[in-house]
């Protein structure tokens, strides 16, 4: 944390509230995106793509 | 690059710099023009389900989900493009770019990361037609509307209102693979909406569009010219929104709101003509406005009940009949 370029102060808490929320957000859309694709792969394909010998 | 090192140095012993932080979710949320993209999702959903096609409920599904995220990201690419002038307009000046709450290069990024996610995923879903038919419609509005004919000329709202008519062909082409009459005839239904909709609007901004320098018709043309132009369109909607009767695929509660909503356009259009001043012109337009949006919402919700809930019972035409 003590890292910063000379020069450049650290975030305010608002800041930091704000830019925590942008970071969560984009964490769910990602994991939407993840569900997404499988949802769209099974229904592509249909469920017998689940059916695998072992 | 000495007077900018000196710059910097100086600001760094005067005040620290802050890091970027970039916008809030909801400022992101709000460049995608969330009350369009309900708009679109709408008419979108009214032309898949008028094309009857057999499809698997979760590609439409997703499908639908990315016509409103491409429809949305043109929104935000507009919002960038339109900054300078966005801030003139009290309608517009408190968007999150011109009220400095996100900068405009994040809104740019936004926008293509959404456009090209939206078009590659629908293209995967459903089709490369209804892919291709959305870039379209993006690129239209954003680039063809936005970028030239928004400032270029007093026609930008009739020629860039074929990007907001698109959404059910999109629809159309994403369920079926090819567009067809239905979806067309709601594309020119909308197309034809989209002037006196705005005009209206317009007679009474008028003088904000003149501030942001924008050539709406009544600034180009008159309020006059333009009150003859919405009478003019009007006249030409209010029987093509009931082509879908003498096509079929409108039924009897289809027929009654096109003809009633019809009406009520027209005697729109007329006291938006007959009434020229003071707070009467102003209460006409106005009321054309809004009334327009109400007829556009009540002739695709009559086709979705019909064409979705069973609720369609055929009218007897034998002048139409094949």
């Amino acid at each position: 944390m003590n890292d910063l370029p000379e020069g450049v102060r650290p975030l305010t808490a608002e800041e930091a509230k704000t830019r925590r929320k942008r970071s969560l957000a984009i964490a769910l859309t990602l994991g939407a995106l993840v569900i997404l694709f499988f949802v769209l792969t099974i229904a592509k394909l249909g469920p017998q793509v689940l059916q695998r010998p072992l | 690059m000495t007077s900018l090192s000196n710059s910097l140095t100086a600001d760094a012993e005067t005040a620290s710099f802050a890091p970027a932080v970039g916008g809030e979710v909801r400022d992101f949320f709000a460049l995608l023009k969330p009350r369009v993209m309900v708009l679109v999702i709408f008419t979108a959903l009214v032309g898949m389900v008028v094309s009857h096609a057999t499809v698997n409920p979760v590609i439409a599904a997703i499908s639908l989900l990315m016509i409103a995220v491409g429809a949305g990201a043109s929104g935000c690419l507009n919002m960038w493009w339109d900054a300078d002038i966005d801030a003139l307009m009290t309608r517009t000046a408190k968007r999150p770019i011109p009220d400095g709450r996100i900068r405009p290069d994040e809104a740019l990024a936004f926008g293509i990361v959404l456009s090209v996610g939206s078009v590659l995923i629908l293209g995967l879903a459903s089709n490369w037609l209804a892919a291709g038919l959305l870039a379209f419609t993006i690129v239209f509005y954003a680039v063809i509307y936005s970028m030239w004919l928004k400032r270029a000329t007093a026609q930008n709202i009739v020629i860039g209102g074929a990007a907001g008519a698109l959404p059910p062909v999109v629809g159309q082409a994403a369920v079926t693979g090819h567009v067809g009459i239905e979806s067309l005839v709601l594309f020119a239904i909308i197309f034809i909406w989209t002037p006196p909709h705005f005009w209206a609007l317009a007679l009474v901004k008028s003088g904000e569009y003149a501030r942001a320098g924008i050539p709406m018709m009544p600034n180009v043309a008159g309020p006059d010219s333009t009150r003859r132009q919405i009478v003019a369109y009007t006249l030409l909607l209010a029987p093509l929104g009931l082509v879908p009767v003498a096509l079929g695929f409108g039924g009897w509660l289809y027929a009654v709101v096109g003809m009633v909503g019809g009406l009520g356009m027209l005697a729109g259009a007329v006291q938006v003509y007959r009434l020229r001043e003071g707070e009467s012109e102003r209460k006409a337009a106005m009321g054309l406005f809004a009334f327009s949006i109400l007829y556009l919402f009540l002739l695709f919700s009559a086709l979705l009940a019909e064409q979705g809930l069973g609720l369609y019972r055929a009218v007897a035409l034998s002048g139409f009949s094949a």
